[in-house]
Parts: C-alpha cells; sequence; structure tokens
C-alpha cells in the first residue's frame, strides 16, 4: 500500500509538469493548428535558465546552506520573462512569415526552429560579467537545491506503516516540500490560465482567434496581438514547468539531450490525448499519462514506460481521434 | 464488362515494352560508373559520404511516395528504416556467422557476401513493408495531424522495443550453443546496438538499389496507381466521387514507402556503422521529412535532389564547427519562409528543360 500511495504522489507531481507542458502546445494548436516541435525546447531554456540564475544569486548571496525562499520565486519569475520574451521572437520572426503557408511548411519550420534552439544551447557557456555565465553548454549541470530536500526533516508529511512481518522494514509514504510546491504551483497557473482564457475579454478573443481566425479578424479582434499573446503565455508555462523539473530532478542534461525531446513528446501526447486545442483536455491528458507511465513503470516493467504512453496514445486516437475532451471535426465539401 | 486495366492493354502503343526497359542500362550503368570511377577517384571519405548521399535518396523517394504523392503525413519512416535494417543486419551478420564462421568476412564485388546483403535488404523490405501494412492499416482512417502523431508514437515504439533485445552473439560457437530464450527476445544488442556488422554495402549496391527506387518511383508516379495517389492528395473527396477507394490506395503508398525505406534501412546497416535503436526515433525521421519537404512535396528528382544536399551541406560547414547545427537550422527557416513550395515544388526536374516542358506535366496540378 505505502508503494502504491508513493507512485500516486510521484505520478500527481509529474502529472502536473506534463500538464503545463502540454497547455503550451494545445493552446498554440487550438489557435495556429500546427504542431509547435519547438516547445519542448523552451522547456529545456526554462530549466537550464533557472539554473543559470539560482547559481548566480546564491554566488551573490555568499552561498548559504538554506537559500531563502524568496529565491525560488525570483528565479520563476525570471525564466518565466526571458522564455516569455523568447516565445514572442520566435512567434514573430519564424511563425509569423508563414501565416499563409501551408501546415506542413509551418510544421517543418517549427522543427527547424527546434534544431536552432537545441544546437544554440549546445554552444560552451561563455562568462559574461561577474560570475554570470550564460545558460547552455554542451555537459550536465547540477541545480542548486533552493528547497530543503532531505525526506526526513522537510517533507510535508510522512505517513508510516506497520511493517507486514517483523522483519521487513517499515514502509513510509513521503511527501515531500518539493512534490507539494510543484503541485501548488502548477495548479495556481492552470487555474491563472482558467481565468485567463474562460472569464476575461482576452481570453474571449483567444478563443474567438481559434474558432475561426477570419471571422475572429473581421469582428475586430487583432488577430496577430491575440497569437502572440497566445505564445507568450504558452512558453512562460513552459518556463514554468522547466522550473519545477529542476526542483525535482537537479541533474541538468545538455540541452541536446534526448531525455528532454522524450519529456516534450511525452507532454505532448498528453495534449493529443486530451484533445489538442482543448486546455481543460490538456491537464486531463498530462496526469492521465503520468499516471500511466508512473504504475506501469512501477508495476508492470520499467523499461517499457514510453511504450505504455504511446501505446494510449494510438488506442486513443484509434477509438477517439479527437481525443478524449476534443470536438470531432466534421469535413465538408 | 471489361476491366480497365484490360482495356489499358490493348490501347499500349507500339513499342511500349521497350520503353518500359529503357531505363536498365541506366540502373546499371549508374552503380557500375560510381563504384569503378568516381568512388576510387574520390577517396575513402567522400565515398562513405557517396554512400550516405545513396541511403539519403532511397529513403527521401520512398517517402516522397506517402508525403509528396497520396498527401499523407508519415513522421515514423526511420522505424521502417530501422527495422529492415536489422532484419537485413540480422540475416548478413548471422548468415556470415553460420557459412564463414566469421562476421567481417572482406567483401568482394559481386562476392557471396554482397549477395547475403542483397537478400538481406529484400528480406528487411518485406518486413518493413508488411509493418507498413500492420501500421498503416488502422492509422490511415486518421487525417494529417492525427497520422502524423500516430507515425510519430510508432516510431519511438520501435526503438523502445528494440532497446529491449538481447545481447550479440559474437562468435559462431556461442550461436551454436545458444538456448532457446536467448532468442526470445531476438540477439540484437539490445540499447547499445547492433555492432560489427559486416560492411557490404558498397557504391555499387547503393546506388544499384537508389536508381532502382528512383525508376520505380518514377514509374508509380505515371501509372494508374500514382494516379490515384495525387488524386487523394489533390482532394480526397473528389477523388472518392471518381471512385478511388481512398484506403486501399493510401495504404498501398504506406506499403510501398516501407519497402523501400526497409532497403534504405538494410544498406545503411551494412556500410560500417553501429545500427542503434535511437536510429528509429523521430529526429531521423525528421532528416527525411526535411528532405521531402525541401525538394518540393511530390517531386522525385526533387526529393533526391534534397537527399544529396542536406547529406553533403552538414559536412561543407564543418568549418564553422560548433555553430554547424545551427546554421543548417537557420538556413531551413529561411528556407521556408522565402521558397515554401520546395526547390521544384511539384514538378519534376525534366519538366523545365526541352520537349517535355511544353507537355503539361504528370503532376502539375494546383495545390491548395
Amino acid at each position: 500500500l505505502a508503494d502504491l500511495l508513493q507512485t500516486l504522489v510521484t505520478a500527481i507531481a509529474v502529472g502536473s509538469l506534463y500538464a503545463l507542458i502540454a497547455l503550451g502546445y494545445t493552446m498554440v494548436y487550438g489557435i495556429l493548428k500546427f504542431i509547435n516541435f519547438a516547445h519542448s525546447d523552451i522547456f529545456v531554456l526554462g530549466a537550464w535558465i533557472s539554473f543559470t540564475a539560482s547559481t548566480f544569486i546564491l554566488t551573490k548571496l555568499g552561498s548559504p546552506a538554506t537559500p531563502p525562499l524568496w529565491v525560488g520565486g525570483v528565479v520563476l519569475i525570471l525564466a518565466m520573462l526571458s522564455c516569455g520574451g523568447l516565445g514572442f521572437v520566435i512567434e514573430r520572426f519564424a511563425y509569423r512569415p508563414l501565416r499563409k503557408a501551408p501546415r506542413l511548411n509551418v510544421l517543418i519550420t517549427a522543427i527547424g526552429v527546434s534544431l536552432l534552439l537545441q544546437n544554440a544551447g549546445q554552444l560552451r557557456s561563455r562568462e559574461l560579467t561577474d560570475g554570470l555565465k550564460l545558460p547552455f553548454g554542451p555537459t550536465p549541470q547540477r541545480m542548486p537545491t533552493l528547497l530543503p530536500d532531505d525526506s526526513e526533516t522537510s517533507s510535508v508529511a510522512t505517513f508510516r506503516f506497520a511493517a507486514a512481518t517483523p522483519d521487513a522494514q517499515p514502509q513510509r509514504v513521503v511527501i515531500s516540500l518539493i512534490d507539494v510546491s510543484i503541485v501548488g504551483s502548477a495548479l495556481v497557473l492552470m487555474l491563472l490560465l482558467e481565468i485567463l482564457v474562460f472569464r476575461t475579454k482576452m481570453g474571449m478573443a483567444m478563443r474567438a482567434v481559434s474558432f475561426n481566425t477570419d471571422t475572429a479578424a473581421l469582428m475586430g479582434i487583432p488577430v496577430d496581438r491575440i497569437v502572440s499573446i497566445t505564445f507568450v503565455t504558452g512558453a512562460m508555462l513552459a518556463a514554468a514547468a522547466g522550473f519545477l523539473y529542476s526542483l525535482k530532478y537537479p541533474g541538468l542534461n545538455q540541452p541536446a539531450h534526448e531525455i528532454w525531446v522524450l519529456l516534450g513528446l511525452k507532454a505532448f501526447v498528453a495534449a493529443v490525448v486530451g484533445g489538442i486545442g482543448n486546455v481543460r483536455g490538456a491537464v486531463l491528458g498530462g496526469f492521465l499519462i503520468a499516471f500511466i507511465e508512473q504504475f506501469g513503470a512501477r508495476y508492470i516493467d520499467t523499461n517499457l514506460r514510453d511504450v505504455y504512453v504511446f501505446a494510449v496514445l494510438i488506442l486513443v486516437l484509434l477509438v477517439k481521434p479527437s481525443g478524449l475532451l476534443g470536438t470531432p471535426v466534421r469535413e465538408k465539401v | 464488362v471489361t476491366p480497365l486495366s484490360a482495356l489499358a492493354k490493348d490501347h499500349r502503343p507500339a513499342g511500349a515494352w521497350w520503353r518500359a526497359a529503357l531505363p536498365l542500362p541506366l540502373i546499371l550503368a549508374v552503380p557500375l560508373l560510381m563504384h569503378f570511377a568516381i568512388g576510387p577517384w574520390a577517396g575513402e571519405f567522400p565515398e562513405k559520404l557517396m554512400i550516405d548521399v545513396g541511403v539519403a535518396i532511397i529513403l527521401a523517394v520512398s517517402l516522397n511516395i506517402v508525403n509528396g504523392f497520396t498527401g499523407q503525413f508519415s513522421i515514423g519512416h526511420a522505424g521502417f528504416m530501422t527495422v529492415g535494417g536489422y532484419v537485413a543486419a540480422s540475416v548478413t551478420y548471422y548468415g556470415s556467422l553460420l557459412i564463414w564462421g566469421v562476421a567481417t568476412r572482406r567483401p568482394e564485388f559481386l562476392g557471396a557476401g554482397e549477395w547475403l546483403l542483397a537478400g538481406g535488404c529484400i528480406a528487411g523490405a518485406l518486413a518493413a513493408a508488411g509493418l507498413g501494412y500492420v501500421v498503416g492499416l488502422p492509422s490511415l482512417r486518421l487525417r494529417g495531424d492525427y497520422l502524423a502523431i500516430v507515425t510519430l508514437g510508432f516510431g519511438e515504439i520501435i526503438r523502445v522495443l528494440l532497446q529491449q533485445t538481447q545481447p550479440q552473439l559474437y562468435d559462431l560457437s556461442e550461436l551454436t550453443e545458444a538456448t532457446a530464450s536467448q532468442f526470445v527476445p531476438p540477439p540484437l544488442g539490445g540499447a547499445l546496438g547492433f555492432t560489427s556488422i559486416p560492411r557490404y554495402a558498397s557504391l555499387f549496391w547503393v546506388y544499384l538499389f537508389a536508381m532502382l527506387t528512383l525508376v520505380a518511383a518514377v514509374r508509380l508516379k505515371i501509372s494508374s496507381s500514382g494516379r490515384a495517389f495525387l488524386s487523394i492528395r489533390e482532394d480526397e473527396i473528389a477523388a472518392r466521387a471518381m471512385g478511388v477507394d481512398i484506403t486501399k490506395y493510401k495504404v498501398r503508398g504506406f506499403v510501398l514507402a516501407a519497402f523501400f525505406a526497409g532497403i534504405a534501412g538494410g544498406l545503411f546497416a551494412h556500410s560500417g556503422v553501429i545500427l542503434a535503436p535511437k536510429d528509429a526515433g523521430f529526429q531521423r525521421s525528421f532528416e527525411v521529412v526535411i528532405m521531402v519537404v525541401l525538394g518540393g512535396m511530390g517531386s522525385i528528382s526533387g526529393a533526391a535532389l534534397a537527399a544529396i544536399i542536406l547529406t553533403i551541406l552538414p559536412e561543407l560547414l564543418r568549418d564553422f564547427q560548433e555553430y554547424r547545427l545551427i546554421i543548417y537550422a537557420g538556413m531551413l527557416i529561411a528556407m521556408m519562409i522565402v521558397r515554401p513550395q520546395g526547390l521544384f515544388g511539384v514538378h519534376e526536374i525534366w519538366d523545365f528543360f526541352g520537349r517535355r516542358a511544353r507537355r503539361p506535366a504528370a503532376a502539375s496540378g494546383v495545390r491548395k
């Protein structure tokens, strides 16, 4: 039972990360109808900027043993702002010229942007000023601990189970502060997005553009601006996910490492399973994929964890091609 | 009622049979020229590059059947290629072990080892084609992006499954003493990859298969199947109204593309590389998709030319070292913005010259 609950805790934490990334995929797809392959690279950039910013700040503070909690907040905001800016630049210079081009071209461009970001990330890092290094580099780095990570002292809650047999170890389930902060910040961000999309005028404009771009433009909605804002929002969510990911898994791989691509791909699968273009579906899909992955890995076979994800994807697409919460598109002559 | 194909046979122009045989000298001449003249003249490293170019041509031209002719969007092509490669490699590697006791025989021109390679490539191609059928049948009910995602997922599943295979058997005694449990799952090297595959893929074989693929693709494009493919690309509903069995032709396109991808995989495996599960990943599939789009969707000569350019370009950019792939990606983005229809659009290179330029090209439909 302890095992089951521990897997559940991990699945919820990982699921909220997937959901955050999936939101970016789904928002872009909803509006521009193309798969933004560069999204996972923005997520990676978010993680690496978090690394750079937190190392820099902690060095300035004289490397305290237990860093103050505000550092995490500052790093998160920095990562979100810089990735949001990058999202704006990408949309403006790579995707906007292709607004009227066939979708395949936009897709190839997205792959191109993704390659560009990955390989720019492989460049050797350079010292700018004062110990502030450019992020990225071909060597893996270790994220400094911003939140205390000792499972004994800093867990929010630890449940103990009596051992089944006298000679077995007593089992326990640890809900660490990191897991709680991941789920907490993810939920806050999702709630903000929900308000933005469904309760504000801006969100109404986004939904209108997503529904029919031309009609929305006729209604006086500044389509280009809305698309930009959508991109920036998606990029910021990805950056937040990158930050939270680097908290949970502090060993940061080089930006072009395939583990990042796979993570992005799973988040994308989550968006598709939930119904791409549907904001709530992305969240549902994120948790679903994480549950299947974590439980499958724990109870069936760890090595096949990626197979479960893609098998679920194919299954869902075959049964309900528009995803769990998606609305089917009718083909008209 | 007389079937249309029989009617067509009656109306075949005189001399059609020798025109059909016309490409044969070309199919033989180009590989021989590459093998005996250009290869030795160019030296060892360019020769390796030329082999890569040949494999890339087969991959791009075959993916062009699905992506370019039928207008479907597959990004799992590397999956088919890798399956073909693994099948071909196990045929030649274990075959060589069984026949000669060693897997690293020095290949001689048209020697027994090279015929083993040809057999292995065909076996790999058939395996890939079978897989193409299995993948194609259910997933072709999906459209556009969803199909792309399924093929992507398929490639990833192949990759993960190949990682679960068992360690390779390294010599004859190991092979003969192996128990049944060592063959399920098959001993293909697992995550480390299939190593010490004999280097049977010479310039001759690579370009023989490349020429065969090219000629097959050109002839396919002007055949009735090819017309059906193109009609599906232009407008699925109109094609159905004209009596084109859409599912049948989509699956046919998938199987054909997978077949040639399997051949490419077989040649790739025998060109002196370690065949690894990550070759089935989507990064390699993307490379091929980029070639097809850059060449122009549906243009065979365009796909081949793009395959040549995109394989050589990274080598030419080697002087820029760490900026190499950044420049490559930048050029890709610029190309998509400046010339979205690719190098040749829907045309072929010969549409631009001579007497054929006046004739309406087979594929010069207006794209939406």
